[in-house]
């Protein structure tokens, strides 16, 4: 596929950070607001679809190829695995041990109506980072190869 | 008989959507509050996230938040497994393919 003109590509170009940064912000405060990973990481593969769109599957390639987003996912689904194995005195799985101890993501937080704090909440907020990753790459990478396997690379 | 069977099986299944829209439960009765009042009484102090919602889906549930992870990870690889193939076909087996089915159809 070519690519489209040059007011479209310097549009796409600029809305990428946006997009990418108001998708990791979705992420994050999964535990405060609506949203989470799977809502975060469909925001941020629009990104990547917006992008392939307006520079073409020719140029994309050299940016961005199908073997690094395969393997972000693969390392998304392993990460939200191991958040949720604990191994303990006894071996866990979704036991949420970093809540409220002070350490990382783990402030105490007042019973009832709160203003809230990103630093709270155990391994909810890395969990939703880790699944975050995952749809963003599986996301972008069946947009991709759909996008590529019209034809382009044959002829 | 063909047209018997389709019409006993429109008639159960309407049946079966008539009888449980009738005996619906009103909007916000649910049969059982414990699990719910349990999730809003304690979210906070057990996993202190102020969202309940995403308490549940990440905390309590999280098995079935793995489940849908590992779907969109099997979608992927399907797809990963369907189009990504045409990438490495080499050229002389493309053209032999068209020639084949051009010869296909000139027979017909």
């Amino acid at each position: 596929m070519k690519e489209m003109s040059v007011i479209v590509r310097v549009t796409a170009a600029l809305m990428t950070a946006p997009i990418l940064i108001f998708g990791m912000y979705q992420m994050m405060h999964g535990h405060l607001t609506p949203g989470g990973g799977f809502p975060g990481g469909a925001i941020a593969a629009t990104a990547v679809a917006m992008l392939l769109v307006a520079y073409g599957g020719d140029r994309f390639k050299t940016a961005l190829k199908k073997d690094t987003l395969a393997m972000l996912e693969s390392i998304g689904l392993l990460g939200f695995i191991l958040l949720a194995l604990h191994f303990g005195p006894k071996v866990t799985l979704f036991k949420n041990i970093m809540a409220n101890t002070g350490g990382l993501f783990g402030t105490q937080i007042a019973y009832g109506i709160n203003p809230g704090n990103l630093n709270t909440a155990g391994h909810i907020p890395l969990m939703e980072l880790a699944v975050g990753l995952e749809v963003f790459a599986a996301l972008s990478i069946i947009i991709y190869l759909m996008y590529t396997a019209g034809g382009a690379n044959e002829t | 008989m063909n047209s018997v069977l389709k019409i006993l099986t429109l008639l159960v299944i309407a049946l079966f959507i008539i009888v449980s829209a009738v005996s619906m439960r009103p909007f916000g009765e649910p049969d059982d509050y414990s699990m719910d009042f349990y999730v809003i009484m304690h979210t906070q102090e057990e996993t202190g996230s102020n969202n309940a919602v995403d308490a549940v889906v990440f905390d309590y549930r999280g098995l079935d938040t793995l489940g849908e992870a590992c779907i969109l990870f099997t979608a992927a690889t399907g797809v990963f497994l369907v189009f990504g193939r045409t990438a490495h076909v080499p050229k002389e087996r493309v053209r032999d393919s068209r020639m084949i089915k051009s010869k296909v159809v000139a027979g017909k």
